[in-house]
């Protein structure tokens, strides 16, 4: 029994049942196949996270999305300016207590370099329906090279726990099908 | 020194007064913050449910903090150092190391639950359970985490040092039982998740004082989850030892091969703490090489472990039941098991919803580019509620219900409620697990006290599944709250009220015959097992299945470079 010591002193020299054996090897190759499923989607899959990533200071951060408001602005939404940004522009985004700034307005089919970093805590962006959710730190700043394949509203939301407006933390996101409309 | 000891005789176990009565008070203790941090967890779900929306916004931050914490951790650790003292002193027959120290052990850790549960309650702790910087607590907070680390370390030392002592008194002869190895392996592990906790704390006490200026947000994450997720390793270590020592009890089940199992343990002690990298797949400045390395446990080796287990406790529970006759069939051996038994039911239940809900969704979520579409999402508190309530709790009531009569020396009142609990609670917990994952994969946030956000300036709607689900789930924490208030019932009753078993009135456990049900094996009384390859044929599909739709789902986001 399990309660007790093994039957067979030397159980290490016992032969192992069949079943059993060929379940762990069964076992053991899904997991080469699950491992190598990540090393393959790396090359061949659409969706991977960059490993750009630099420090920053909040500072620094903050006047870099500032510049990009005032050259891209197209108009102002509840208090937020909304940017359109070329294609292919460096965008950014910042988390501090409790909004997402500024609305980005994005046109579909087109890449942007989106950057992300918090001026404060730690932040979580949950692009809502799409459901991309990605870890935002104070103090780095992440890039990811995103391509909306959908148009319409989106929302974004915070999903890591940031104080007693956590659930107020709500931002949004355009995509266009074509600039201006 | 000599020590008191009794002869159990339904086990035939020497069971030391001194251990007897350390089991008692951790057990007890756990217990009681079960039943605290339950409450807690119940308010946060109806909480969660739109129609019912319970507490204000402060109040469940400040619930969900303290659910975290008397669960996760005070229930689960104080429930896990009378798993370790269990493993050691009793099924060793040997007396407890030190037993002063251990008691200094049991009084750090309540000390620390108390304070850390009174910073909490104070209501300028409301950090959660993972407490990430710069959010800052009251330095109590800290004080009372350090503290109950404190003495789980020195709780871990005393059973290593009864294992030293039945050694060198030669209480067993051979090698230590598979439960206690197990048991060790879950030790082991535990030294490794508080020197981590320890790494990162105590910076963080300091900081919260005002004697570190800064820490860094990735490092604290980083090392944080080596104290984070390996503490829930030690819960999967331990559970699994509780499925054994109940298939042992109650029906007398042998280890198929005591090699295989031993080596499924021994590759969680080597892999499953990288599972710390599960948490920051999706955070900056770590490379994508560390992440598909550390994410799959070294190319998924406690992955296998685990899908070991997932063969040879429900193959020795067949092995067992065939030998006693039950050999029609697949299934006889199944159908004609102790459902009646609720060590045994839950037990059972405890293994089905571990894998197929928490081990399944657990490697899934842990896939790195997967993991885009789950972070933080409430899918992660829909997994771990089916590792941690469906396969860590239940199996932790489920072997209640043997130390009652065993430890407490005292008959279940109530048997009727016993045998119904475990289903009850597995149908609550399942339906927990299913429905958070289920609004996790519609975006809902975990930790968030309305998806509504009826206030703020630039809402978004979720679609209306995304609430229903939100309200199922309630309705499960209802009926898992029911199950866990039967439990507490049952055992807090049997402890005070239920008739005393002396040796005249007990009744065995297992008919003596069980203890060599499953002859040696390799010779020809070793049963066949089909029911069981069947049972883990279905589980194998359902993993294939679930894995690839979740790239499909995957595919279809936004291209992400």
């Amino acid at each position: 029994m399990s309660v007790s010591p093994p039957q067979q002193k030397i159980w290490w020299n016992e032969p192992v049942p069949k079943s059993e054996l060929i379940w762990v090897i069964i076992a053991f190759i899904w997991g080469l196949i699950m491992f190598f499923a990540m090393v393959w989607w790396h090359i061949y899959g659409e969706q991977n996270l960059s490993n750009e990533s630099y420090r920053i200071t909040a500072e620094d951060f903050s006047a870099k999305t500032e510049a990009m408001v005032e050259k891209y602005k197209v108009r102002e939404e509840s208090g937020y300016p909304v940017v359109h940004p070329p294609p292919g522009e460096d965008i950014y985004l910042i988390a501090r207590l409790w909004q997402w700034w500024p609305i980005l307005e994005l046109e579909k089919g087109q890449s942007y370099r989106l950057h992300l970093s918090s001026l404060d805590w730690m932040h979580g962006f949950s692009l809502q329906p799409v459901n991309i959710n990605v870890q935002v730190h104070p103090d780095y700043e992440m890039v990811l090279t995103i391509t909306p394949d959908s148009a319409g509203e989106f929302g974004i939301i915070c999903n890591e726990y940031c104080g007693i407006g956590h659930h107020l933390m709500l931002g949004r996101m355009y995509v266009v099908d074509e600039r201006g409309n | 020194m000599l020590e008191q000891y009794r002869i159990c005789q339904t086990t035939g176990l020497r069971v030391f007064q001194s251990t007897e009565n350390l089991i008692k008070a951790n057990a007890v203790v756990a217990v009681i913050f079960l039943a605290i941090g339950g409450l807690f967890g119940l308010s946060i779900a109806l909480t969660r449910w739109k129609a019912v929306h319970l507490l204000p916004a402060d109040w469940f931050y400040l619930a969900l903090t303290a659910h975290g914490l008397d669960v996760l951790v005070v229930w689960i650790v104080f429930f896990e150092i009378a798993v370790l003292y269990f493993a050691s002193s009793v099924i060793l027959g040997c007396r407890i190391a030190t037993p002063r120290w251990a008691w200094a052990a049991f009084a750090l850790m309540l000390i620390g639950a108390l304070v850390t549960n009174v910073a909490v309650l104070m209501g300028n702790s409301s950090v959660m359970f993972t407490s990430y910087v710069p959010l800052k607590a009251d330095p109590s907070f800290y004080v009372g985490i350090i503290l109950f680390a404190v003495g789980t370390l020195i709780a871990c030392f005393v059973f290593f040092g009864t294992l030293v002592i039945a050694k060198q008194e030669k209480t067993y002869e051979g090698s230590v039982p598979l439960v206690t190895f197990g048991a060790t392996v879950a030790a082991i592990i535990a030294v490794f998740t508080l020197a981590s906790g320890a790494i990162i704390l105590i910076p963080t006490l300091l900081w919260s004082m005002g004697y570190i200026s800064h820490i860094d947000t990735l490092m604290y994450r980083t090392v944080w989850w080596g104290f984070g997720h390996s503490s829930q390793q030690i819960n999967v270590a331990a559970h699994i030892s509780i499925w054994y020592l109940i298939s042992a009890v109650v029906l007398g089940a042998k280890p198929l091969s005591e090699k295989v199992s031993r080596f499924a343990f021994l590759l969680y002690v080597l892999f499953l703490q990288l599972a710390s990298a599960h948490h920051l797949l999706v955070d900056p400045g770590i490379s994508s090489t560390w992440k598909v390395f550390n994410t799959s446990y070294a190319i998924y080796l406690a992955v296998l472990g685990s899908m070991i287990h997932g063969l040879t406790v429900p193959g020795q529970i067949e092995a067992a039941q065939r030998k006693k006759g039950y050999n029609n069939g697949m299934f006889e051996w199944l159908r004609k098991a102790p459902w009646g038994n609720p060590a045994f039911s839950g037990m059972f239940i405890s293994l089905i919803l571990f894998g197929f809900l928490g081990g399944i969704s657990g490697v899934v979520m842990g896939v790195e580019q997967i993991n885009l579409i789950i972070h933080n999402t409430i899918y992660v508190p829909g997994h771990f509620h089916a590792t941690v309530v469906a396969g860590t709790t239940l199996a932790f009531m489920a072997v209640t219900y043997l130390l009652v009569p065993l430890i407490f020396r005292r008959a279940l009142i109530l048997p009727g409620w016993a045998k119904a609990q475990p289903y009850l609670f597995g149908l609550g917990v399942a339906g927990i697990s299913v429905f958070m994952m289920g609004a996790g994969t519609l975006g809902v946030p975990r930790r968030h006290w309305d998806i509504s956000q009826a206030d703020a300036i630039l809402p978004y709607d979720f679609p209306g599944a995304a609430n229903l689900m939100m309200g199922l789930n309630g309705m499960s924490a209802i009926l898992a709250a029911l199950g866990g208030f039967m439990f507490i019932v049952v055992v807090v009753g049997s402890i005070l009220f239920g008739k005393k078993i002396d040796a005249s009135t007990e009744v065995p456990i297992a008919p003596p015959e069980d203890a060599r049900v499953v002859g040696e094996y390799g010779n020809e009384d070793h049963p066949a097992i089909p029911g069981t390859i069947a049972l883990v044929g279905v589980f194998f599909v359902s993993f294939i299945l679930y894995y690839f739709v979740n790239w499909k789902y995957l595919a279809e986001v936004w291209p992400l470079r």
